[in-house]
């Protein structure tokens, strides 16, 4: 009793639609924003190879990797209040994943924040340790999660979970994990292409020429999975060819503008990536919000998991009014640190330049950990109180 | 099984969850006032560079309890669905609502300006810099407030109707000035500001006994946070108990089973007294009992002689609404957790008169006395805010939303083994973060606000304008 979803779509309202895409857009922009800030933690070892350079890395994203993070929250408020059963269903049915997901975002965003109290080298160690995992983790997870979304998992009567933690374990939700995983990372590898100088900034483009190629042979293999699951089960009409289409070539392309330079398109080349990525699934998906995989009588729908009418009608007006503004002060918030990061102490500038103002002043020398001998107790620097 | 293993975990993660929100929330407000000061002062030397040493002293420790504040907030986000999905199925119309607004409206406002406090002294102006705090504390703020409409809707619903097997919302302004929302949100609000206010007295003690001790005149730094811990302190500490005390007279009117439990109150009294200790049992015949007379009715009444309902004949009352069953909460859990709340709250109402006269007396500096007191005193907020919390949770069981849903129906249907496991995680990874964030806490706490710690970033702020510059790393 395989029914063509064309045929079984009742009319939705325009709130259940307009949720459905609020919710998408919601893990667009947090694969785009997160995915970045992955990336940069999994390359933590293999781009910085000393202390000074980690921090470096980690520096780049230390401003914004938390604004990042609250899209995934809005993302998880959001299906909450609009989709109540989806939510439910979701993520007690997803529930060990989860906990490691939940697991590796705590570890990564205390280890953001502690990693430079102390000096100590085992320490440091433990917490790049904690960064690494706590961005590979999610990275490979979040891909597994849509990817079984979208594939089916056994929901039975009442929207109830009836599989297990190695259901999820499937071939094809591996192939969508690597695929976030090798996504993310190229994404970073690019975002601290643009963010860094000199041999930092090398070793990311070269990471990033290394990356490209792979993670374009993952998506490809990931859409066209996606692409014959849907035939075989009808429901091919919704997603219009250009989208996945559009993710390949520009992963494709992403060696290429590295080579030219182009490190600004290169990173506009894996964001369009990352939306064609989730948009293909999102679109892939509706109306559906979760497959089950034991009947499609038992689906989950943006009509039988949607909240009421009337909470659809207030959250769109807080969503209305308040997402702009974010939106403004978040993009904001990355012009104020558009600049690259540099190693304070690479670099040979004078010690006072013209009018006390030279490109080292302070950083470089007064803090001691930048000239690995620091502790607690060093002198004063008497820096700029400004 | 489930159960009683997924209210272990809530329990485990909201409650150490909590021990970190209410100093972020005081310490923000704090360290605006202090960044303000400083801001205001800029053309005195001496004054600027006391309440700029102040603000970079405190925002050290601010920012080392924000980040567990925040990581463990990720799984207060998804917890409802993994181990409450039907509850979640239940009220998610009502309940997701204000989550997902504190999410958009609080979440994105604290992690983005906290970024650009923490990031930006040489990136944005003077003014933004100082905006950008007070819009941090802003964030904390209003997500309290928002968090607080979703549990003060489970504590005393309103704004909805009951269609087929869920809640339905009908009136979101009455969710958001739920009568319970405005009053539990003043006392917690209260509350972070008085831990916060107590943790920086507390420290402040501690210096300067040690440069007392060294015979050094008291460090400006440390003078000054104790007197503004006072005196910020003491006003909110008094202004704890006046909406904590607002609050009973609510419950009782709103669950008065839980005011029945917190007093363990068997049969309705008129002029009942207030119970301040117990020992032997609460089941009416305690061995000892030391009662403050007609207390209990001034409290929840406000009159002298007024009724109080007692457990037993609320029991009734329910059992003939709802039908058959048991609607008393755990007594020695309502009934201990309450008085230990209140017992800390005096005692510090206490310590901060007793500071204040000092003050006024001019002796606070040299008072070894008070300010070894002082120190110890930094567990009584902390203790008081789980005691709490504890307190208004347990005191709603068998409830999970009065009246309308049991906690008993609204957990997942998902395997024991699964639970234990997350149970057993997430206590794990707590313990652990717990240790760490204490020994960091402790280690910061006892720096000179003179030294620059080993990565320090203040120190290296704003010196160079142009394409060329390059800022410290700051993490």
């Amino acid at each position: 009793m395989v029914s063509t979803v064309a045929a079984a779509v009742p009319p939705y309202t325009g709130l259940e639609v307009f949720w459905f895409t609020i919710i998408a857009i919601l893990w667009v922009v947090y694969f785009v924003l997160e995915g970045f800030d992955f990336g940069v933690g999994m390359l933590l070892p293999v781009v910085g190879r000393n202390d000074l350079d980690r921090r470096v890395l980690i520096n780049t994203i230390g401003p914004v990797w938390d604004g990042n993070e609250v899209w995934l929250l809005v993302a998880g408020g959001a299906t909450f209040a609009a989709f109540p059963n989806w939510y439910a269903t979701l993520f007690s049915g997803f529930y060990l994943p989860l906990f490691l997901i939940l697991a590796a975002l705590i570890f990564r965003g205390v280890a953001f924040e502690f990693r430079a109290k102390r000096a100590l080298p085992a320490w440091r160690r433990t917490w790049d340790h904690a960064i690494f995992w706590g961005s590979l983790i999610p990275a490979l997870l979040w891909g597994v999660a849509f990817a079984n979304i979208l594939r089916g998992v056994p929901i039975g009567r009442q929207f109830s979970y009836y599989g297990s933690f190695f259901n999820l374990l499937n071939p094809y939700a591996l192939v969508g994990g690597v695929t976030t995983l090798l996504l993310f990372a190229l994404h970073g590898a690019v975002f601290l292409s643009l963010k860094t100088t000199d041999e930092i900034h090398e070793r990311a483009s070269r990471v990033a020429k290394i990356l490209a190629p792979a993670a374009a042979a993952a998506l490809v293999a990931f859409l066209a999975w996606t692409y014959v699951n849907a035939h075989n089960a009808h429901d091919t009409g919704l997603v219009p060819p250009f989208v996945p289409i559009a993710a390949i070539v520009a992963v494709c392309v992403v060696g290429w503008l590295l080579r030219e330079r182009l490190e600004g398109w290169a990173f506009v080349a894996t964001a369009v990536g990352l939306v064609g990525l989730v948009a293909t699934i999102f679109l892939n998906l509706y109306p559906r919000v979760m497959v089950s995989s034991i009947s499609p009588a038992f689906n989950l729908t943006i009509g039988n998991s949607a909240s009421a009418p009337y909470t659809l009608k207030v959250m769109t007006i807080v969503a209305l009014i308040f997402t702009p503004i974010v939106l403004v002060y978040q993009g904001w918030s990355y012009w104020v640190f558009r600049a690259r990061v540099r190693r304070p102490g690479s670099i040979s500038v004078p010690r006072h330049g013209t009018g006390g103002s030279s490109g080292l002043s302070g950083a470089g020398d007064t803090n001691p950990a930048l000239t690995a001998s620091g502790d607690a107790d060093s002198p004063p620097g008497e820096g700029g109180s400004s | 099984m489930t159960l009683d293993l997924s209210r272990w975990q809530f329990g485990i993660t909201t409650v150490f969850h909590f021990i970190f929100v209410p100093l972020t929330i005081g310490l923000a407000l704090l360290l605006a006032i202090m960044q303000t000061a400083a801001y205001r002062t800029r053309h005195d030397e001496v004054k600027h560079q006391k309440w700029e040493r102040m603000t970079l002293f405190w925002r050290r420790l601010f920012l080392i309890n924000f980040a567990i504040g925040v990581v463990t907030g990720i799984v207060q986000e998804f917890q409802f669905g993994m181990n409450w999905a039907a509850y979640s199925r239940y009220v998610g119309s009502v309940f997701g609502a204000p989550l997902a607004v504190e999410a958009l409206l609080a979440f994105f406002l604290e992690s983005t300006f906290l970024g650009v406090w923490i990031f930006g002294r040489d990136r944005v102006s003077a003014r933004i810099h100082l905006a950008s705090i007070w819009l941090v504390s802003a964030g904390t703020t209003l997500s309290a407030y928002f968090i607080l409409a979703a549990n003060a809707w489970m504590q005393h619903p309103v704004g909805y109707k009951v269609v087929g097997d869920r809640a339905v919302m009908t009136n979101f302004w009455a969710v958001m000035t739920n009568s319970t929302l405005i009053s539990s949100f003043l006392h917690v609000f209260t509350a972070a500001l008085v831990t916060a206010a107590v943790l920086m007295l507390g420290v402040s003690a501690w210096h300067l006994l040690r440069s007392r001790r060294a015979g050094q005149p008291p460090h400006p730094v440390f003078s000054a946070s104790a007197k503004l811990a006072l005196i910020v302190g003491a006003i909110a500490i008094v202004a704890t108990m006046f909406f904590g005390d607002n609050q009973a007279r609510l419950m009782e009117k709103q669950q008065p089973m839980k005011m029945a439990a917190a007093e363990a109150i068997y049969n309705t009294q008129n002029g009942a007294s207030f119970s301040l200790l117990t020992i032997g049992n609460l089941s009416g015949q305690p061995v000892f009992q030391l009662r403050l007379p007609h207390m209990l009715s001034v409290l929840a009444d406000n009159s002298w002689n007024g009724p109080v309902q007692g457990i037993n004949q609320i029991q009734a009352q329910e059992a003939a609404k709802y039908g058959p069953g048991n609607y008393k909460p755990i007594l020695w859990v309502t009934y201990w957790t309450f008085r230990i709340m209140v017992g800390c709250g005096i005692l510090m109402l206490l310590i901060m008169a007793v500071g204040l006269w000092l003050m006024y007396r001019r002796k606070l500096d040299d008072s070894k006395w008070f300010l070894g007191l002082a120190i110890p005193t930094i567990a009584l907020p902390f203790l008081a805010n789980a005691m709490g919390w504890i307190f208004t949770e347990m005191g709603r069981q068998p409830w999970v939303v009065y009246g309308l849903l049991k906690t008993s129906q609204a957990v997942s249907n998902i395997g024991t083994g699964y639970v234990v496991t997350t149970l057993i995680g997430f206590t794990a990874i707590y313990s652990v973060l717990a240790i760490i964030d204490f020994g960091l806490m402790a280690r910061f706490a006892r720096l000179d606000p003179d030294a620059a710690d080993e990565h320090d970033h203040d120190n290296d702020s704003g010196l160079v304008s142009g394409e060329d510059r390059v800022p410290a790393l700051v993490y």
